[in-house]
C-alpha cells in the first residue's frame, strides 16, 4: 500500500481523524479500489461513522493487490501523527502512508517544509470489516443545509447534554434536549425552531422525532464546518438510524447514529403523538398572549409536582419511559429483545401507556462485500462480530 | 403571578446576562425576587453556605424595555423564586446575538422561568429558541427570610484595592492556608495576612481613602467618633469565600468597598451604575 496526500487535503484527512476519534477508540483502516475507508464505531454499537476517500484524493493511490486488506489501530496514537492542524496547514507538504505487512505496521510520513521529514511506526491489528447497514436513500425525510445552521443550533446546548430529540413537520424542525422521566422536574429544557427555508433541502415524508446522542452530531460537525460542505440528514421512524453525510467529487463521510426506538406494542401511542407535532411557534413573537402564561399559585404551601394548573401550550415532551434494566440502554440490543418486553410503566398520569424506549443498535454486515448489501437485510439476525477468523475471507 | 420582560437592547442583554453570570460563580442556588421596580438576587445566611450571604440588586428599568408583574396578591406585590443562576447564565449567554429576549415566569412541566429569545436569520422566519429554566416558588411565610440585609455596625469602612490584584494576592494565599485574616483602619491602609507554622505572609494596600461614611461609622454617633485612624479592625475568614467573591466578578465596579465589622463579618459592597452586590462572609474563630 503506497498512498500520497497532498496539500491542503492532509489538513482534511487530519480532520476526519479527529472527527472519527470523538465516535469510537479505534480507527479501522480499509483500502479498497473506490478509495480509502477510514471508519469508527463506538462501544456501544450505536454511533458509526466512515469516510471514503476516492482515489482522486490522493496524488498516488495504490492499494495492496490480490487480497483484501485491513486494520485497526488506536486512534489516539493517528490523531497524534496530526496532532496540531494549524502548523499542519502550514508546515506539512505532503504525507505518505505506506504499509509494512511483516512487521504490522502503517508507516505516516509527514514531508514538511525545509526537508524535515517526521515519521511514525503505528502498528496495527487485524480486524474483521466493519460496515454498518443503512440505506439512507430509502429514508424519508432529507434535510440539507450549511454546516453553519447546525453549528449555530448545537450551540445552544450545554457541552455536556446527551441526547437532543429532532422533530419535524412540513415546514418546521424542533430540536430540544432530552430528558429522562426522573430528571424531569429539575432540568433545564431548551427548544430551537429552525424553519424550512433555513434549509438548502428540506423533504419530510413523515412526521415524526427522533431522539439521538449529540456528542456523536458535534463530532460530525467538526469536519463539516472546516470544510464548508453541506451536511445531509436522513432519518425515518424512531428506532431506525439517523445518517448525517457530507458528499463531495473526492470524498464521503457519513455518520450513522442510532435512535430512541418505540416499543412496538405501543403503535397507537405513536400515531397520537404524530398527529399533535408541537405547535407552530408564533410568528409575530411580539405579541403572545399573557394569559396563557398564568401562574395562579397558592403559595401558602409550597409548590409540589402535584400541582393541578392547567398546562400551557404543551411542548412535544416526549411520553416515554425507560424500561429500568436498559440501564445500559445504549448496549447491543437486538430486535428479537423488544418482543420480551412486554412491561408498561404507568408513571405518567397523562398519557395511556408509554412505551418503552430504548436504543435500537445498528446492525452490521458481516465480512459481505458491499454490492451484497441491500437495505431490506433483516434486522433480527447479524451479531456484530469478533475477530473471528474463521470469518474472514481471504 | 404573572412576570414578564423583554430586552431589546445588546448592551442591557449583555450587561444583565454578566450579572447573572457573577451571581452564579458565588452561588449554586439563590432567591430571585421580582418587584414591580427591581430584581434581587438573594442568598440567606445559612450554615450551608458557610454563614455567607449575598444580596445583588438591579433595576428593571435599566436592563428591561418591557417590565409586566402582578405578584402574589396586591399588599405582597412580588415575587419569590428558587432558582439556580447557572441555568439562567448558560440560556442568556446563548442568545447574546438575539433580537430580542424575552423573560417569562411560565407553568411548563414545572413552574419554570422561560428564557425565550428570536434569533436573526437569512431567512423571512426567525428562529426561535427558548430555555425553560425550572424554579420553586417560595411561599409567602418564607419571605421574611430573604429581605435586604441591614447595613452592619462596622468598625472600619474602607475602599478596596483593585479587585484583579486582590484577587491574585489571594490565590496565591490560598495554596498557603485556608483561613485569611483581613484588617483595614481608617487610615485607607488594609493588610491581608496569613499564618501558618512555617510561613506568614502580609500583603499591604496603602491609601486606599474610606467612605465618607466612615467618618461617623456607628450609627448612634458614639465611641467610634473618636476611632484612632490607626487602629486595624480585622476578621478572620474562610479564604475560598473571599476567593470565591473575586473570581466572579465580570465587571469593574464604579464602587468597591468594604465594611469589617471586628472580629465579626466582611461585608464587601460593589456598586456598579445600575447594579448594587453586597456579600457577607462571617468571620471564623
Amino acid at each position: 500500500m503506497d498512498c500520497v496526500v497532498t496539500g491542503g487535503n492532509v489538513k482534511v484527512l487530519a480532520k476526519a481523524i479527529h472527527s472519527l476519534s470523538r465516535i469510537g477508540d479505534e480507527l479501522y483502516v480499509e483500502p479498497q479500489d473506490d478509495g480509502l475507508a477510514l471508519r469508527s464505531v463506538n462501544s456501544s454499537r450505536s454511533a458509526y461513522a466512515c469516510f471514503l476517500f476516492a482515489p482522486l484524493f490522493f496524488s498516488r493511490y495504490t492499494i495492496p493487490s490480490g487480497h483484501a486488506f485491513r486494520c485497526k489501530m488506536a486512534i489516539k496514537s493517528v490523531q497524534a501523527v496530526f496532532r496540531s492542524l494549524a502548523s499542519l496547514e502550514k508546515t506539512v507538504e505532503k504525507c505518505h502512508i505506506g504499509l509494512d505487512e511483516k512487521k504490522n505496521r502503517l508507516t505516516f510520513t509527514l514531508h514538511c517544509k525545509h526537508g524535515l521529514l517526521k515519521t511514525h511506526n503505528l502498528s496495527f491489528q487485524d480486524s474483521e470489516s466493519l460496515q454498518a447497514v443503512f440505506d439512507k436513500d430509502s429514508y424519508g425525510n432529507v434535510f440539507r443545509s450549511h454546516p453553519r445552521l447546525l453549528v449555530d443550533t448545537v450551540v445552544h446546548f450545554p457541552p455536556s447534554l446527551e441526547e437532543v430529540t429532532v422533530s419535524v413537520s412540513d415546514e418546521r424542525m424542533w430540536v430540544r434536549n432530552h430528558v429522562e422521566e426522573e430528571d424531569r422536574s429539575k432540568s433545564m429544557l431548551t427548544e430551537l425552531c429552525l424553519a424550512s427555508d433555513e434549509f438548502d433541502h428540506f423533504a419530510v415524508t413523515t412526521q415524526n422525532s427522533v431522539t439521538f446522542c449529540l456528542k456523536e452530531l458535534r463530532g460530525m460537525l467538526v469536519f463539516a464546518e472546516s470544510t464548508g460542505l453541506p451536511v445531509s440528514m436522513y432519518f425515518d421512524e424512531p428506532g431506525s438510524p439517523l445518517v448525517l453525510s457530507v458528499t463531495d467529487s473526492v470524498l464521503e463521510g457519513n455518520f450513522v447514529l442510532a435512535t430512541l426506538s418505540d416499543d412496538s406494542n405501543h403503535r397507537k401511542n405513536n400515531s397520537r403523538r404524530e398527529q399533535t407535532p408541537p405547535p407552530p411557534p408564533n410568528d409575530d413573537f411580539m405579541d403572545d398572549d399573557m394569559d396563557s402564561y398564568l401562574i395562579a399559585m397558592d403559595t401558602s404551601i409550597a409548590p409540589g409536582p402535584s400541582a393541578t394548573r392547567p398546562p400551557t401550550p404543551p411542548l412535544a415532551v416526549s411520553t416515554y419511559s425507560k424500561q429500568p434494566a436498559a440501564a445500559n440502554h445504549r448496549s447491543r440490543l437486538i430486535a428479537e429483545e423488544q418482543e420480551e418486553e412486554e412491561e408498561e410503566e404507568a408513571e405518567l398520569a397523562d398519557s395511556a401507556g408509554p412505551p418503552n424506549k430504548k436504543f435500537c443498535s445498528l446492525f452490521f454486515g458481516s465480512v459481505l462485500p458491499p454490492s451484497s448489501q441491500t437495505s431490506t437485510q433483516p434486522v433480527t439476525n447479524q451479531e456484530v462480530l469478533a475477530s473471528d477468523s474463521e470469518d474472514d475471507e481471504q | 403571578m404573572k412576570f414578564r420582560g423583554k430586552i431589546i437592547d445588546v448592551a442591557c442583554l449583555n450587561h444583565f446576562t454578566r450579572v447573572v453570570t457573577t451571581i452564579s460563580k458565588l452561588t449554586k442556588i439563590c432567591v430571585l425576587r421580582l418587584t414591580p421596580d427591581n430584581l434581587f438576587f438573594v442568598l440567606s445566611g445559612k450554615v450551608a453556605n458557610g454563614g455567607v450571604s449575598m444580596w445583588c440588586e438591579l433595576s428593571q428599568a435599566n436592563f428591561f424595555d418591557e417590565y409586566q408583574m402582578e405578584g402574589v396578591s396586591s399588599e405582597d406585590n412580588e415575587i419569590c423564586l428558587e432558582v439556580t443562576p447557572e441555568n439562567l447564565s448558560r440560556a442568556l449567554k446563548t442568545v447574546q446575538n438575539a433580537k430580542a429576549v424575552k423573560l417569562k415566569l411560565t407553568k411548563k412541566h414545572c413552574p419554570c422561568l422561560t428564557i425565550a429569545a428570536e434569533l436573526p436569520t437569512l431567512s423571512s422566519i426567525s428562529r426561535v429558541v427558548t430555555h425553560d429554566v425550572p424554579v420553586d416558588v417560595i411561599p409567602r411565610r418564607l419571605w421574611h427570610e430573604f429581605k435586604e440585609p441591614s447595613m452592619p455596625d462596622f468598625d472600619v469602612s474602607i475602599y478596596l484595592p483593585p479587585l484583579k490584584t486582590m484577587k491574585n494576592v489571594v490565590d496565591r494565599m490560598k495554596n498557603l492556608s485556608n483561613f485569611l485574616v483581613m484588617e483595614a483602619n481608617l487610615n485607607g491602609e488594609m493588610n491581608l495576612k496569613i499564618e501558618t507554622d512555617l510561613v506568614s505572609v502580609t500583603t499591604h494596600f496603602k491609601d486606599l481613602g474610606n467612605p465618607p461614611w466612615g467618618d461617623d461609622a456607628s450609627q448612634d454617633g458614639g465611641p467610634s467618633q473618636s476611632r484612632d485612624p490607626e487602629d486595624m479592625a480585622q476578621a478572620r475568614v474562610d479564604i475560598r469565600k473571599l476567593q470565591q467573591f473575586l473570581m466572579g466578578q465580570q465587571v469593574n465596579p464604579s464602587k468597591a468597598m468594604c465594611n469589617i465589622v471586628h472580629e465579626r463579618v466582611v461585608h464587601l459592597i460593589l456598586l456598579h451604575e445600575d447594579v448594587s452586590l453586597q456579600y457577607f462572609i462571617p468571620a471564623v474563630a
